[in-house]
């Protein structure tokens, strides 16, 4: 019984790996690539997916299709740990790239040292997007905290961005004459009570304050608030700069499991390769993000004001402290809504 | 008056208990092969394998695995994981947002109902229509299409705002989107049996003397409680587990706007699966015990109903 199941379960696996694995590798017929990303990259990705097949047509006569998956940088995460078939996974922190390999073994422990910048190819800030010709006078951080101001940002449980928000909050409130981490939690305390509403994610808070009209400031990834002046118009929003902010690093990274079964490994890495090259920065600073290539970042230094930032790792001791003392259940963000 | 009420009650009894009456006289062999032979369909062992076999893969199976994943955690946390203040303020707003929704769609549930069956207006074919509405449209879309309505800037949210009522983004606006959820519920039960009931009674009563107040509440109410409470016990477990509406309107605030399905969502964002099944496990086992609840109000009504 017990030894005819297993043949079974055998006879079934090679079924399954000889019918997953050669689609792949029989050579001319186009390849796919699934790239699994967070909620703002949308745009983003679709000019670099484009110049990537074309350039990787050029290059081994190959046809490339790459097709794109959008959603908070958690669920995006958790939805690969459950079996979804990434090639790539581009995440809004390293948090959830760990999750790939702590959770689920996907990915080896050290991916962030496989590519340069800790795997991070673009960087971002959050900023702040207030109603045209700032009513309310929001000029940084202790701003947010008066009465009568009504602040838009996601739930960091849920969201990769919230998380930046609040972390920069609370980076600021160190910063400050005389700033500890009780003034701090005071201040990111009084911040939350003035938030009416905690989307899921980046871009439902973009909705509730581009659409819905509620709040004075939406807190917001710098792509997305460059986004939104341009698409929704600048005669509705102003962008403000916040004294000090926080660098935001979204990592990038192949999934091992998926491209080894596959047999795409090849072709994701020079895939994630291309996000470095001067075409691929080029791209990635007209769609809003902050490119690492000095010669492009220079080219769009206009677009992208110089700022004070803290880091993760300087100034929270990682992402895996960061989310401890933060996040998790019974951390600091619990006991603000006073559990 | 209350005579007459009581002179009235047995009526609606005597026609409902007509068709079970009949069968008793028969000796028990013959009605054995008399079922056996005048069955609709064959293969009664089949159909069984069947239904055993469907509601294992589709029901049974999925929610042993959510307590299996749940017991994961031991007695000691999973008391703990759903004991924390806001686990309970979620289950609370789910359960009375729910509860409150379903109890104003029993009286305006049955008021369409009643209106769409009772009286042929313009246009009623375009109601009746609309009433599906709700079970076709994408729970996202009507999250959506509500709170544009219901924000400050929305059309509705505009006129309420200087009253000071504020529905989006508060409790009221979850109770807002679950009773547009679980309406169709309410009057789709509702319907077919206010189509069936005889008029010859209600005018019966109204001939003797009662009000309509009297003959609502004991010529009417009688027949149509069963179907009333089958509805609000659909209605209620479908807005109990909402989530695709509900998010979009509710602010989503920890301990004052944040419904259950959504820490449920938010658990299983952090990786925390056990915990997530503890709190639908505490989910389920409450819905089931007002299921039960509601199917034993339904027995009884019956019964009493027989006994009259």
């Amino acid at each position: 019984m017990r030894r005819s199941s297993a043949l079974a379960l055998c006879v079934l696996l090679a079924c399954a790996l000889s019918l997953s694995g050669s689609p792949a590798r029989s050579a001319g017929s186009p390849v796919t690539l699934l790239n699994v990303s967070y909620d703002p990259t949308r745009e983003l990705y679709e000019a670099l997916n484009k110049a990537f097949a074309t350039q990787w047509l050029a290059q081994s006569g190959q046809a490339l299709q790459i097709r794109q998956s959008h959603g908070g940088s958690g669920k995006q995460a958790r939805a690969i740990i459950d079996g979804l078939q990434a090639d790539v996974a581009t995440l809004a922190l390293a948090y959830d790239v760990n999750a790939l390999s702590t959770q689920a073994r996907l990915i080896p422990a050290d991916w962030a040292t496989r590519l340069p910048y800790n795997s991070a190819p673009y960087t971002s800030t959050i900023v702040f997007l207030v109603r045209k010709g700032n009513p309310k006078n929001i000029r940084d951080w202790g701003d947010l905290v008066r009465p009568g101001v009504e602040v838009i940002t996601p739930n960091p449980k849920s969201s990769g961005g919230a998380r930046w928000n609040f972390l920069a909050a609370w980076a600021w409130a160190l910063h400050q004459p005389g700033g500890n981490e009780a003034t701090a939690l005071a201040f990111v305390t009084q911040l939350y009570k003035n938030v009416p509403v905690l989307d899921s994610g980046a871009r439902g808070s973009t909705v509730t304050f581009a659409e819905r009209g509620i709040g004075d400031a939406l807190l917001a990834w710098e792509n997305e608030a460059l986004l939104a002046t341009r698409q929704l118009g600048p005669d509705k929003f102003d962008i403000v700069l916040p004294s000090w902010s926080i660098l935001a690093e979204p990592p990038v990274t192949v999934v091992d499991k998926v491209v080894d079964r596959r047999g795409t490994r090849t072709i994701a890495e020079a895939y994630l390769k291309f996000l470095y090259t001067s075409q691929g920065q080029e791209i990635i600073a007209q769609n809003f993000y902050r490119p690492r290539d000095a010669a492009v970042a220079q080219k769009y230094a206009s677009q992208f004001p110089t700022l004070k930032l803290v880091t993760i790792d300087d100034t929270f001791g990682g992402w895996d402290k960061a989310q401890a003392k933060f996040f998790d259940d019974g951390g600091i963000f619990d006991q603000i809504y006073g559990q | 008056m209350n005579q007459t009420a009581l002179a009235l009650s047995p009526a609606p009894a005597g026609v409902s208990a007509s068709p079970g009456t009949g069968s008793g006289s028969r000796p028990s062999a013959r009605r054995e092969r008399a079922a056996r032979e005048f069955r609709v369909l064959p293969g009664f062992g089949l159909t069984l394998g069947y239904t055993v076999l469907y509601l294992s893969l589709i029901v049974l199976i999925p929610l042993s695995a959510v307590f299996l994943r749940s017991a994961e955690l031991g007695p000691e946390k999973f008391w703990q994981v759903v004991t924390t203040p806001r686990v309970l303020a979620s289950l609370r707003l789910s359960f009375g947002a729910s509860l409150l929704a379903t109890g104003i769609n029993a009286v305006f549930g049955f008021s369409i109902a009643w209106a769409l069956t009772r009286q042929r207006f313009a246009g009623w074919r375009l109601f009746d229509a609309m009433i599906d509405l709700p079970f076709a449209l994408p729970t996202a879309v009507a999250g959506i299409a509500l709170t544009a309505l219901y924000a400050p800037t929305g059309w509705i949210g505009q006129l309420l705002a200087p009253l000071g009522i504020k529905v989006a983004y508060t409790p009221l606006g979850i109770v807002v989107a679950l009773a547009f959820v679980s309406l169709p519920f309410i009057v789709r039960t509702l319907q077919p049996v206010l189509v069936d009931l005889d008029r010859e009674l209600e005018r019966a009563a109204e001939s003797m003397g009662a009000s309509t107040m009297q003959t609502f509440r004991w010529v009417v109410l009688p027949s149509i409680w069963p179907a009333l409470l089958t509805g609000v016990a659909l209605g209620f477990s479908r807005a109990v587990g909402e989530y695709g509406s509900v998010i979009f309107i509710a602010g989503n605030i920890p301990n004052v706007s944040e419904i259950a399905p959504l820490v449920i969502m938010t658990k299983l964002e952090q990786y925390q699966y056990s915990q997530a099944t503890a709190i639908a496990v505490v989910m389920l086992t409450v819905s089931f015990a007002l299921m039960l609840g509601i199917n034993g109000l339904q027995l009884w009504a019956q019964k009493r109903r027989r006994q009259r």
